[in-house]
């Protein structure tokens, strides 16, 4: 059988891996954007300085020739379902018996003035990376424009470079649509601590010419004119499905598919971030553009051309950032604003730099949600919780199983556990941490 | 504004360094007869040479490579003269053994240099030995403080922003300069330790006030080598200061140093007592078994006594104990001096090792053959050493021993390699095995057939071998000069025969592990690229396998600077073997598709 994967991201690389994995189907990894399957997140590091692009390849180039992938750098101008093929840029043909689309995302723009101005772009690819870097020769200010995951990193990137940067978020406080006010807060904080000018609750109005078809400056909706030489648009990506409009792919905001991710075409899959759920799972998106979901569907989807059709189903919950210097995890369902059958624990260190979110069912005290910042949190024990539906007075006494903090930092449990006898006139004791490591193990297998 | 607290660190750093190096030629020499007397310690060699030194008589040289190579012309025409001589009058030959006891041998000429430089010393910097000292001291303190500064301002957390764009970190001309600057000087402190005259002045007030005596170019080097852990590890204390792993374990190798690697000893020179490094294990402390160590512990005591037994304690029971229930690390990354300088003046350096799979091969191969190497040299040292027949531990029945030691070794590994799934290939146990019953069939066949040397070569041959290629080239020139080209474990990971040792103990039976945190893990490669041992700890980490790997120093940089909480240094007795076995959970709240796979 013969495979064509469009995309070598994080779900066509993990696609093409595991159905090597599970059969010697053909295989070929098409992109136009490198050479070789880079891990997207890690861009920044690249721009930073404390990553090559080389080390940011999760497999080594040989990995590829050792597994027999064929990889080929080009773009595909479209496919044919009826006799099966793949157009290439290069004037190339290539037949497919089962084809997979994970193109990814693109940034997003809202249509501002001045948006196609030379020293505008956003942050998603390899390009853009070489775009920002050019424009950061001499550069005297940017501006950040859109306050989620890429936005922060922007700017987090260009801080890293000295350039001074001004920041414009549209919401009240940092991500606050996806963040807990408590949390937001102190993401916030920690913005402003490293020195940033961040504008919370101004928007971007539009981008103004030098005369020359370049940036000059922008205009927010506050009346305010902020002289740059590079404008980041880091307001959010949508599915990179512009190329294939025109098929008779179905699509939405993304290419539509089924439980087991295929579209309405005859073996034409999609997966990652370019593919929208008909269907979503209950209290999850139809589409989520991140790294770990993209993984998923191409490990379900190898699984469903290797083995046997497989729906996908990507369990609970879990995502993870780091803002500047603050980590961020998250296990489950932590809303920006608590759904009123819920009740939330949250705990926060005094010095405003560390906190834990517990969230639970009013009713039956069963737990729904953990979110740490500053405290990392064990994956496999806070997902056997909520898939067990334990309840809030279970989890506390072993709240150490959860923690994933390095030896000797200090542990919070104790205070967390207070704070909740406190609130609840409860008398919660910790389980000893003697010997943890092989309690959690115990606890998971049991 | 801190960019200009490092540029005026650096500043002063290579003032201090300019200062320092332009010691060396601050002085100027003229031939002592005397100490050249009391060098040779042999009238007869002395007799033969004198008429040689005339040239060299009231004549000052401007540095010390001028005059040793004055010094050396006439110690070679000396001993050509005493060879004619040996010949001529006594009719001896190089095939006879008195010959050798009566020439001049080249080593000692190698040996006699530096006192001699010493003692011929004259001009600026022995009258100002203290004073240059002090200020080369002050200009490297103050231009370190300054140059660390602005990472007390930062906000706490990684700070490995511009490493790869830094040309003293990423191989540009400031690294490679670095790395030959820190070469030559291993070089000339092996191997041409007399033209390091001038920094041994510098530190010889210090030497008296510690412990009476001049100052070695070893006190030198001890010094030195305390002095940089101690202001580079002020730097990891500044740079991970948000880290409490990092914090102690820094703390840990700067103590260690301090107090068990140079002042201990100094106290112990100071009361005429043997001035052994506690922490240091054979076989890194690969002299530990020599002739001159054990008579000089013999012959000292009960404390002689002491120390030979802690020193056998230490390699037999302390290692595979302490191994067992923290891993290696409590030796490499917490104790162990070579590892000390490799954590704080290497920590700029960690991203420059390799991480190929051939760089893995090469290093599986060679770190054992030295280990190897280090037994069988031991092994002949110590049959040479001890008598042919006694009621005591006579040559052979220490032969017996460890060949049983060997045997223990290897069964224990046979067994408990077995119950572990995460377990060593049976082929490398199989190689370690026949190499170890090489090793016992080859020293039992030579010492059954009576032969003197259980190796072939002559132990002596066979040790100045070792110290050459393991001990000067690799553990130093190689291992520490090559720190900015190289990396900073270089030594640690393909040549240190204690490390292969701990390795192997971590591998087999031990509690330690790297545990991975699910899905977490983005693949950007932070954890590999900072590992100093060239581990690809990336590729662990995204197939949710836990990591057991016998190089694994344990230095907590893979946890510390990755982005995502994924990666955890652990100690648990339950079994790693499900854990760390290959694509363990990648889809890890899916079991359907776990249990088909």
């Amino acid at each position: 059988m013969r495979i064509i994967i469009i995309g070598n991201g994080i779900s066509g690389a993990t696609a093409a891996r595991f159905i090597r994995k599970w059969s010697d189907h053909s295989i070929t990894m098409i992109s136009a954007e490198s050479d070789y399957f880079f891990s997207r997140t890690a861009l920044m590091y690249v721009y930073m300085g404390d990553l090559r692009l080389k080390d940011t390849r999760p497999y080594p180039p040989e990995f590829w020739k050792k597994n027999n992938i064929q990889l080929i750098k080009a773009r595909v101008t479209g496919f044919d379902k009826d006799t099966k093929t793949v157009a290439l840029d290069t004037g190339q043909q290539l037949s497919y018996d089962k084809l997979i689309i994970a193109t990814g995302s693109t940034p997003r723009f809202f249509g501002w003035p001045g948006q196609e101005l030379e020293g505008v772009r956003g942050l998603y690819s390899l390009q853009d990376l070489e775009y920002i870097e050019k424009y950061s020769k001499d550069l005297k200010r940017a501006v950040v424009v859109g306050g989620g995951l890429i936005g922060i990193e922007l700017a987090e990137m260009l801080h890293s470079r000295g350039i001074p940067l001004t920041f414009l978020v549209r919401e009240k406080h940092y991500w606050d649509n996806i963040l807990p006010p408590e949390e937001s807060a102190m993401v916030t904080r920690h913005i402003l601590d490293n020195g940033i000018d961040l504008r919370l609750d101004t928007a971007l109005q539009s981008i103004i010419d030098n005369g020359t078809g370049r940036v000059e400056a922008v205009q927010t909706d506050k009346g305010e004119q902020i002289k740059c030489g590079f404008v980041g648009i880091t307001t959010g990506v949508q599915p990179n499905i512009d190329w294939i409009r025109n098929s008779e792919l179905e699509c939405e905001h993304g290419i539509l598919v089924d439980d087991q991710l295929q579209t309405n075409l005859p073996d034409v899959y999609a997966i990652g971030d370019c593919a929208q759920l008909r269907q979503a799972q209950p209290g999850r998106k139809a589409i989520e553009a991140v790294w770990y979901t993209g993984r998923m569907m191409g490990e379900t989807l190898a699984f469903t051309i290797c083995k046997k059709p497989k729906a996908y189903r990507p369990g609970i919950w879990f995502n993870s950032a780091k803002f500047f210097h603050l980590e961020y995890q998250v296990y489950g369902s932590v809303p920006a604003s608590l759904p009123t059958d819920q009740d939330t624990l949250y705990w926060e260190h005094p010095d405003g730099k560390k906190s834990l979110r517990i969230n639970f069912y009013r009713s039956s005290q069963v737990v729904s949600g953990f979110q740490a910042m500053g405290i990392r949190l064990r994956h496999e024990v806070c997902e056997k919780w909520l898939k067990n539906e334990a309840l809030l007075e279970e989890v506390l006494p072993n709240l150490a199983l959860a923690n994933f903090d390095p030896e000797f930092y200090r542990r919070h449990e104790k205070d967390i556990v207070k704070l909740f006898n406190q609130r609840f006139g409860k008398n919660i004791r910790l389980q000893p941490r003697r010997n943890i490591l092989n309690k959690v193990y115990q606890f998971l297998k049991s | 504004m801190h960019d200009a607290f490092r540029k005026a660190g650096i500043i002063i750093i290579i003032a201090g360094l300019g200062l320092f190096t332009a010691s060396l030629w601050m002085s100027h020499f003229t031939l002592q007869e005397k100490s050249l007397e009391e060098g040779l310690n042999n009238e007869y060699h002395y007799r033969m040479t004198a008429p040689f030194l005339v040239s060299m008589q009231g004549k000052t040289f401007s540095n010390s490579f001028a005059f040793n190579r004055a010094l050396h012309k006439a110690l070679e025409q000396g001993q050509e003269a005493i060879n004619n001589d040996l010949r001529e009058n006594r009719g001896l030959g190089p095939s006879d053994s008195e010959y050798w006891s009566l020439t001049l041998q080249d080593y000692a000429i190698q040996s006699v240099k530096l006192p001699v430089t010493r003692a011929s010393v004259g001009g600026f910097l022995p009258q100002n030995a203290g004073f240059v000292g002090l200020s080369v001291l002050l200009l490297l303190l103050a231009g370190s403080l300054l140059y660390f500064y602005p990472d007390l301002k930062r906000i706490p957390g990684i700070a490995n922003n511009g490493t790869f764009k830094s040309g003293w970190q990423n191989r540009g001309w400031p690294g490679i300069l670095l790395g030959g600057y820190l070469t030559a000087f291993y070089i000339a402190l092996y191997f041409f330790p007399e033209h390091l005259t001038g920094w041994i002045m510098l530190v010889d007030p210090l030497s008296h006030y510690l412990n009476g005596n001049p100052a070695s170019q070893w006190f030198m080097y001890g010094l030195l080598y305390t002095l940089v852990i101690a202001v580079m590890g002020v730097r990891m204390l500044l740079r991970y200061r948000h880290n409490a792993y990092q914090l102690w374990r820094t703390l840990s190798v700067m103590f260690f140093q301090t107090c068990f690697a140079f002042l201990l000893p100094q106290l112990l020179a100071a009361l005429n007592r043997p001035a052994p490094d506690l922490k240091n294990i054979w076989p890194l402390d690969y002299s530990f078994f020599f002739d001159y160590r054990i008579d000089e512990m013999i012959s000292s005591g009960t404390f002689g006594f002491f120390l030979l037994f802690w020193g056998i304690a230490l390699m037999l029971i302390g290692v595979p104990v302490f191994t067992y229930f923290f891993g290696k690390r409590w030796y490499c990354s917490w104790v162990c001096g070579c590892g000390g300088l490799a954590e704080t003046l290497g920590d700029p350096f960690r991203q420059l090792s390799d991480k190929s799979l051939g760089a893995w091969r090469i290093e599986r191969w060679l770190i054992h053959l030295v280990l190897v190497f280090a037994v069988v040299m031991t092994i002949a040292v110590l049959y040479a050493y001890l008598p042919t027949e006694g009621p005591g531990l006579t040559g052979r029945r220490f032969f017996v021993l460890s060949s049983l030691l060997l045997l223990i070794a290897i069964g224990l590994i046979w067994f408990y390699n077995q119950k572990a799934g995460a377990g060593l290939p049976v082929r490398t146990v199989q190689i370690g095995t026949v190499v170890a019953l090489f090793v016992i069939g080859i020293g039992g066949w030579r010492l059954i057939s009576g032969e003197s040397y259980l190796y072939f070569l002559d132990h002596y041959r066979l040790r100045s071998w070792y110290g050459f290629l393991v001990g000067s080239v690799f553990a130093g020139v190689v291992g520490t000069g090559f720190y900015p080209l190289m990396g900073n474990r270089v030594w640690c990971r393909f040549g240190c025969p204690l490390a292969a040792y701990l390795g192997l103990v971590q591998r087999i039976r031990s509690r330690f592990r790297i545990t991975t945190n699910g899905g977490q893990c983005i693949s950007c490669g932070n954890c590999s690229a900072y590992c100093e041992m060239g581990i690809d700890v990336r590729a662990y980490a995204q197939k949710g396998q836990d990591i057991l790997r016998s190089s694994c120093v344990g230095c907590g940089i893979c946890a510390a600077v990755c982005p995502r909480g994924v990666l955890k240094l652990e100690n648990g007795s339950a079994d790693i073997s499900e854990r760390a076995t290959a694509l363990r959970a990648i889809h890890i709240s899916e079991t359907e598709v776990r249990l088909l796979d």
